[in-house]
């Protein structure tokens, strides 16, 4: 029995990385390194106007005053910040028209990855804006979109022509100091997505960002802010992947969610970043901020996550509950394999009346890997009568790798009830052998029992990633055995 | 600003470490004295403990030094008897009862009684002199000094305090009771030492009472070392209960040898300022620990407890309680952490902290945290923070049960989980005694205390 658990657990670690390609299109870099001249160089490539370079350059005083936030449950080897590339573009040979005139090898790049650019051949309503290295290459039903009022276009574009929300909203949920990495991110960052839904507006299909590192030696920045006035409603998926590769790359996203009064923003990750071979070599460095603040009465912010790849992953997706009756939630499934190292969590900061949130983390550990949940719940004096729910469970699978959950609790009024709960545990033998027992074997009635374990996060995805961060779960897991 | 109040406080401590070395060192056995130099090395490069260090980040340090605090380096004889005005009673409980006045061993005839069977209690500064074997063995090996700025200061400083020697299979009958009193004309640093040692098959059961006795300033900074040796039985129990103007440092640590059973509990009634380090580590097999706590706090006090247990080996049960209902504007902080080491399969470990805020005013931080490396394990943890049911309060008011009662049964009811799990029945008694008077606000210092010394 011993040998056979091994067995399965090898054959789980040994699962292949199936994005792991590298598509060979014409790509232009700045050179490597990082100061002053870099970020005038990123700006004027990009044709900014001058309250950008004032931002960048801003954030970049900060950062040089910061120091790498040491607290995480993380071992990060140093990342030298001058041996990387700042700034990656396929070289475009002239202005796009339509769908047609997108380098084939890049089209055939998102083909491979399941992703629609070509909308005539649409399967699933999703509009997809498509970030290649630093760039947004391709924005699909942006027409359509539009007629509704919605702008959901690349946040280069969103510069030029809309200045006056970037503007108003850029850097007012994640503030240039925010942290380490969000000011290096607000230094540097060079595309993303800008999505605006007008007041009253049901987005009527899912909008979706897909980025896609390719290039050897650069670090991937970029900056995603959504904007939901009044009454909207929007639903929001991003997914992520990377070729394989044997040096660390560095990815240090930010982004931004604001929830106006009504408001109702969903947003979804499935993050499959390169997560290194089963030797621990290579993959992504995720450090990524992402927060929302529901600023009106009765908004509501979603956090939904699969996080499966990354080397290492530091992320907490936090709600600011601002609004009276707002409500956050935060659903998280993390899974290490590996070598991998997971440090996520999130961030409720209660500051409105009758404010709810929700927390649901499930996170799974198998080989080598580190997995912590990290979490903030605060409830200040004026927000009266909140009621937060957390839930961290964590599952082992296989002896070498940890879990471990850090969660804080700060109440400060007499009205609000916090509840936390958390639990550490194998799959049961019990429950394996029930399975065995009608005949299921022990690698699918693993799957069955991880997925069950997971199901109540993954109910919160919209179908297309539900069935897709199933899939996932069940390429990296099936079959282990703790 | 913080860092130069600190750094100030440090160097009075270094200076008066060097200056006055020479009585420090009076009296102790070369065993402690040649532990101090090291400490307080370890001392002058860490300090007194800042917000800086996650530990700590929910208490404010500086202020509890600032105040010119006397140090008695020497024993001091207290001008009237203790005896006459001061009995912490608990009824039909027959116990050992000895006193400890500013960290200093009261009884200057017999400084070591013998007990039943071999057993030694008495000062810790004697017992040195006079078991030189087991201090060897058993002094400064559970309290690491690296482990803060405060165990370190204590290690440096240490005179005397309590020693308790259980030898092995010897059970003792009584409960031992210590009477940890403060009282001076001036205000008053101590920093006892305690060393209590159990072998083989040994049982036995302590009940220590805090209290202050006059209206000064005090602050206490004790460090309480516990050896449980294999298949022993031990419960502590730990009554807090001083006035508004005192602060109390306090740091346990626990050693559990194979199949070792400890209980220990804090119970804060009162206090200004309360800080328990628990520090447990289960060493060998098939230990069991059961760690409680209750803490009762208005008007601007804080209590602070951390807790750590240590799974170090397979096969070992920890559970750890901690209940806090909290009034006027008092802050209460609670962190406790569960670390079960790569090969301690079979684990299990539980761990709640459940509170009630009565007031807007009253805050509480709590951080309860896992930190897991093997994968055979159970382990939970909880937190709750909210407001009394009101449920529960319609269903005793609708049975004609005023307000203010029915609260209070509900309050009682609260903190009686923890009240079950003392072991020792006439104590619990007591104790449930003392809880209510508490949560009615009365006075809460033992009954019979008639130093009305200052206003609770």
């Amino acid at each position: 029995m011993e040998k056979e658990q091994d067995k399965i657990i090898s054959e789980v670690t040994g699962g292949e990385y199936k994005y792991g390609f590298y598509t060979n299109v014409e790509t232009e870099f700045i050179p490597k390194g990082l100061n002053e001249d870099t970020i005038r160089l990123i700006s004027s490539k990009k044709g900014e106007p001058e309250f950008m370079l004032e931002f960048r350059l801003k954030a970049f005083e900060k950062w040089k005053t910061m120091k790498m936030p040491e607290w995480a449950q993380l071992n990060i080897p140093e990342i030298d910040f001058q041996n990387i590339i700042y700034y990656a573009a396929p070289k475009k040979q002239k202005e796009l028209g339509s769908i047609d005139e997108i380098d084939p090898k890049l089209k055939a790049t998102f083909d491979k990855l399941g992703i629609p650019l070509d909308e005539q051949k649409r399967l699933s309503g999703v509009a997809v804006d498509a970030v290649i290295d630093s760039v947004s290459v391709k924005t699909t039903f942006k027409d359509s979109l539009a007629d509704k009022g919605i702008i959901f276009c690349s946040f280069s574009e969103a510069v030029h022509e809309h200045p006056d929300l970037i503007k108003k909203y850029m850097g007012s949920v994640v503030p240039v100091g925010d942290n380490y990495f969000a000011a290096l991110n607000s230094a540097v960052f060079s595309d993303g997505s800008f999505v605006y839904i007008p007041k009253g507006v049901r987005c009527p299909m899912e909008l979706s960002t897909y980025f896609r590192i390719n290039a050897a030696n650069t670090g991937q920045f970029e900056r995603t802010l959504i904007v939901a006035d009044e009454g909207a409603y929007v639903s929001y998926l991003e997914g992520c992947t990377a070729p394989q590769r044997d040096e660390n790359q560095l990815h240090a996203a930010i982004v931004e969610i604001i929830a106006e009064k009504d408001a109702d923003v969903k947003y979804s990750t499935v993050q499959n970043w390169y997560p290194g071979d089963k030797d621990g070599k290579g993959g992504i460095y995720n450090f990524v901020t992402k927060r929302g603040i529901c600023r009106g009465d009765n908004s509501k912010i979603s956090w939904t996550q699969v996080e499966t790849g990354s080397a290492i992953t530091w992320k907490y997706p936090s709600c600011i509950l601002k609004g009276n009756n707002s409500v956050g939630e935060f659903y998280s499934v993390a899974v290490t394999n590996n070598h991998q190292q997971a440090d996520t969590g999130t961030k409720m900061i209660h500051l409105g009346k009758n404010t709810k949130s929700t927390i649901v983390s499930k996170g799974i550990s198998a080989g080598k890997s580190q997995n912590s949940y990290r979490g903030l719940v605060k409830v200040t004096k004026k927000a009266e009568n909140s009621r937060n729910f957390s839930q961290c469970d964590s599952l082992l699978l296989g002896s070498n790798c940890g879990a471990h959950t850090f969660p804080y609790i700060q109440v400060d009024n007499k009205s609000s009830i916090v509840e936390h709960e958390a639990t550490t545990s194998k799959i049961g033998e019990d429950q394996i052998f029930y399975c065995n027992q009608r005949g299921i074997s022990t690698e699918d009635a693993i799957g069955l029992i991880v997925n069950g374990y997971a199901k109540e996060v993954l109910n919160q995805l919209p179908m297309e990633f539900a069935v897709e961060a199933q899939k996932l779960l069940q390429i990296s897991l099936e079959g282990s055995v703790g | 600003m913080e860092n130069q109040v600190l750094a100030d406080i440090n160097t009075i401590f270094i200076d008066r470490f060097k200056n006055e070395k020479s009585v420090l060192c009076e009296g102790s056995s070369e065993l402690i004295n040649s532990h101090r130099e090291k400490a307080f090395e370890i001392f002058q490069k860490t300090g007194i403990p800042t917000k800086a260090d996650e530990r700590y980040r929910y208490i404010t340090l500086d202020p509890v030094f600032r105040v010119d605090y006397k140090s008695y380096l020497r024993k001091r004889d207290i001008l009237f008897n203790i005896d006459d005005v001061f009995h912490c009673d608990v009824p039909n409980l027959e116990t050992h009862t000895i006193l400890l006045v500013n960290g200093w061993y009261h009884d200057k005839e017999n400084q070591l009684t013998s007990l039943p069977g071999g057993a030694v209690i008495g000062s810790f500064m004697a017992a040195a002199q006079k078991y030189p074997r087991l201090f060897e063995k058993y002094y400064g090996k559970y309290a690491d000094p690296n482990t803060d700025g405060l165990t370190a200061l204590n290690t440096a400083f240490a005179q005397d305090g309590i020693f308790l020697y259980v030898p092995k299979g010897v059970i003792l009958d009584k409960s031992i009771q210590i009477i940890n009193i403060l009282l001076s004309d001036e205000d008053v640093m101590a920093q006892p030492r305690n060393l209590f040692i159990l072998e083989e098959n040994s049982q036995a059961q302590i009940v220590v009472c805090d209290h202050t006795l006059s209206s000064q300033r005090f602050l206490t900074n004790s460090v309480t070392e516990i050896a449980a040796g294999k298949n022993s039985l031990f419960d502590f129990y730990k009554i807090q209960n001083e006035h508004n103007g005192s602060v109390q440092l306090s740091s346990v640590f626990i050693n559990q040898k194979k199949a070792s059973n400890v209980v220990s509990g804090v119970i804060t009634l009162h206090g200004g300022i309360i800080r328990n380090n628990i520090h447990v580590k289960l060493e060998e097999e098939y230990c069991e620990n059961s760690t409680m706590g209750l803490y009762l706090s208005d008007k601007g006090q804080h209590v602070d407890n951390y807790t750590f247990i240590d799974h170090a080996s397979p096969n070992c049960t920890s559970n750890e309680l901690f209940k806090g209902v909290l009034d006027d504007y008092a802050t209460g902080a609670f962190t406790g952490k569960i670390l079960v080491r790569k090969d301690a399969q079979n684990t299990r470990a539980f761990q709640a902290n459940n509170n009630i805020l009565l007031t807007d005013d009253a805050k509480i931080n709590t951080k309860p945290q896992l930190e897991i490396w093997a994968d055979d394990v159970k382990c939970s943890h909880g937190a709750t923070v909210g407001q009394l049911d009101d449920n529960a309060l319609f269903y005793l008011r609708s049975r004609g049960i005023n307000e203010k009662e029915a609260r209070m049964l509900l309050m009682f009811g609260f903190t009686y989980e923890i009240m079950n799990k003392i072991k020792i029945e006439p104590l619990k008694i007591r104790i449930s005694n003392l809880i209510e008077k508490r949560l009615r606000g009365e006075l809460s210092r033992c009954n019979s205390c008639v130093m009305n010394c200052r206003e609770c």
